[in-house]
């Protein structure tokens, strides 16, 4: 008990004297999930949209693909990455294997299934309500689904810090392609894999509570949303 | 000092339907023919009743006699199963041309002036015409000092108005309004009416589905009697709410016609 108390006195030293290898992980992992989940709704968002609104063969199928690749387990995202990336695997050649871009690569690969199939649900309600006002106006393809995401903004919001929560907590996946090299690949989550298991406690708790941080802002973040969507009448 | 709607001025010409040369013409707007079932049962039975340039029409009859799905017709986002809807010589309307008021408005997640710019955006009016045509709209609804506020926000009568002006931002040539005094108080009533008489002033084509038998006495010149999917009686509005000629129009407006 008396370690885990020094330990947490030398971790919080840690956070306040702004530890330069500390504040390294903790920009990598930031700037690792901020790239993934951006490209994730770069992609995801409009395949949501188009996923709500178009009517094709195999669309019902694709909806339960997007809502069963939520719960893709990261070790096998990681896996699958690994072997694409691997110096004999389709994609070796790129050089990417224990980059931070791989870790991008496999984040955005969890994250964009999430970002798609939230999206997918918040445009299907919206459209609900607004297609036959918006083929009345005589709107095409384009303009309906630029005017659902716009209008469903607030979900979109909620869908993107979902997925930014999935991704900033993920340990498995940026463990097997990234590898967790010191001042290249070492993210918060597998610094405090491995640091926990040296034994070396204080600084797997500053990141711990950095960590437990960012996941309260995350929550408080949904949270102000919501509010300010219902302030201006979305709700 | 607050000015009242009906103080407003006339429908400005940049405001007024739009003569399009578009070659085929839009007039007579009509359904042919038309039987539409769903569920087993039939909902249009044998529809025809041709609109011609100019004036209010009023189609009345009982809940479920097919009324608001005929407007659908005529604004093209259902077909028949057999018959036909046509536009001028068209077979589908020209984009702009005819727009849709709904009972219960659908109005978008922005700001009132948001509506109406998404409208106006929809309709090919370029970037720099639409603040005029925006002023010019909200004016026309009064709603300029709620420009700013959540459309979702705005009262029953505000949001119908604000459905009507934005349901001209592509200056339609015929519009349809399907109940749209319907679950509003009277003053709410008489701005969208006076809001009506000055589209039509304004030279367009009104089709109102109404259940208000004073509201058609007031707006319209000709009426429409719909029964089970069909046209039971058409003629002058003034003598078919005075003196209806079919059974059906006559048990309605007594108060005992059901479907």
């Amino acid at each position: 008990m008396n370690d885990g108390a020094s330990a947490f006195a030398t971790a919080l030293a840690l956070i306040v004297s702004g530890d330069p290898e500390f504040l390294g992980i903790v920009g990598l992992s930031l700037g690792v999930t901020l790239t993934a989940v951006l490209i994730s709704c770069v992609v995801g968002m409009p395949l949501g949209a188009l996923l709500a609104v178009a009517r094709f063969p195999g669309r019902g199928a694709l909806v339960v693909a997007f809502n069963a690749l939520m719960g893709l387990p990261p070790v096998v995202v990681g896996l699958l990455v690994y072997l694409a990336l691997s110096r004999s695997g389709p994609l070796g050649a790129l050089g990417l294997l224990y980059t931070p871009a791989a870790m991008v690569i496999a984040q955005t690969i969890l994250v964009t299934p999430i970002v798609a199939a939230l999206t997918r649900q918040a445009v299907a309600d919206l459209n609900a309500e607004y297609d036959e006002y918006l083929r009345a106006l005589g709107a095409d393809r384009v303009e309906t689904i630029g005017t659902l995401l716009w209008d469903a903004r607030f979900s979109l919001a909620t869908a993107a810090l979902a997925g930014f929560g999935r991704a900033s907590a993920e340990v498995g996946a940026v463990m097997i392609v990234g590898g967790n090299i010191a001042h290249v690949t070492r993210v918060m989550t597998t610094t405090i894999a491995l640091e926990t298991s040296r034994g070396e406690l204080a600084l797997a708790l500053g990141l711990g509570i950095v960590l437990l941080a960012i996941s309260l802002g995350v929550n408080a973040a949904v949270m102000g949303v919501r509010t300010q969507a219902e302030r201006v009448g979305h709700a | 000092m607050e000015e009242r709607p009906d103080d407003r001025p006339d429908l400005p010409p940049h405001l007024r339907p739009e003569a399009r040369e578009d070659g085929r013409g839009l007039w007579p707007v009509r359904i042919e023919d038309a039987t539409l079932s769903a569920g087993g049962r039939r909902l249009l039975d044998g529809l025809s009743f041709a609109l011609p340039a100019g004036g209010v029409t009023a189609l009345m009859g009982p809940n479920g006699a097919g009324k608001s799905l005929a407007l659908r017709m005529l604004a093209g986002l259902i077909r028949p199963d057999s018959g036909a809807v046509r536009w001028g010589a068209g077979e589908t309307p020209i984009k702009g041309a005819v727009a849709l008021v709904f009972q219960r408005p659908v109005l978008l997640r922005r700001s009132t002036a948001g509506n109406i710019d998404h409208a106006l955006a929809i309709a090919g009016v370029p970037r720099r015409e639409r603040a005029a045509r925006r002023a010019g709209l909200l004016a026309l609804a009064g709603l300029e000092r709620l420009a700013d506020r959540p459309a979702r926000a705005l009262s029953g009568g505000e949001a119908q108005r604000l459905a009507l002006a934005r349901a001209l931002a592509a200056r339609p040539r015929l519009l349809l309004l399907d109940e749209p005094t319907a679950s509003l108080d009277p003053a709410a009533v008489a701005a969208i009416e006076d809001l009506a008489r000055r589209i039509v002033a304004g030279g367009a084509t009104v089709l109102l589905v109404t259940h208000d038998a004073g509201q058609a006495r007031r707006l319209a010149d000709r009426a429409l009697f719909m029964h089970a999917g069909r046209i039971v009686e058409d003629a002058p509005a003034a003598r078919l709410l005075a003196a209806p000629r079919s059974p059906q129009a006559q048990a309605y407006l007594a108060g005992r016609l059901l479907v």
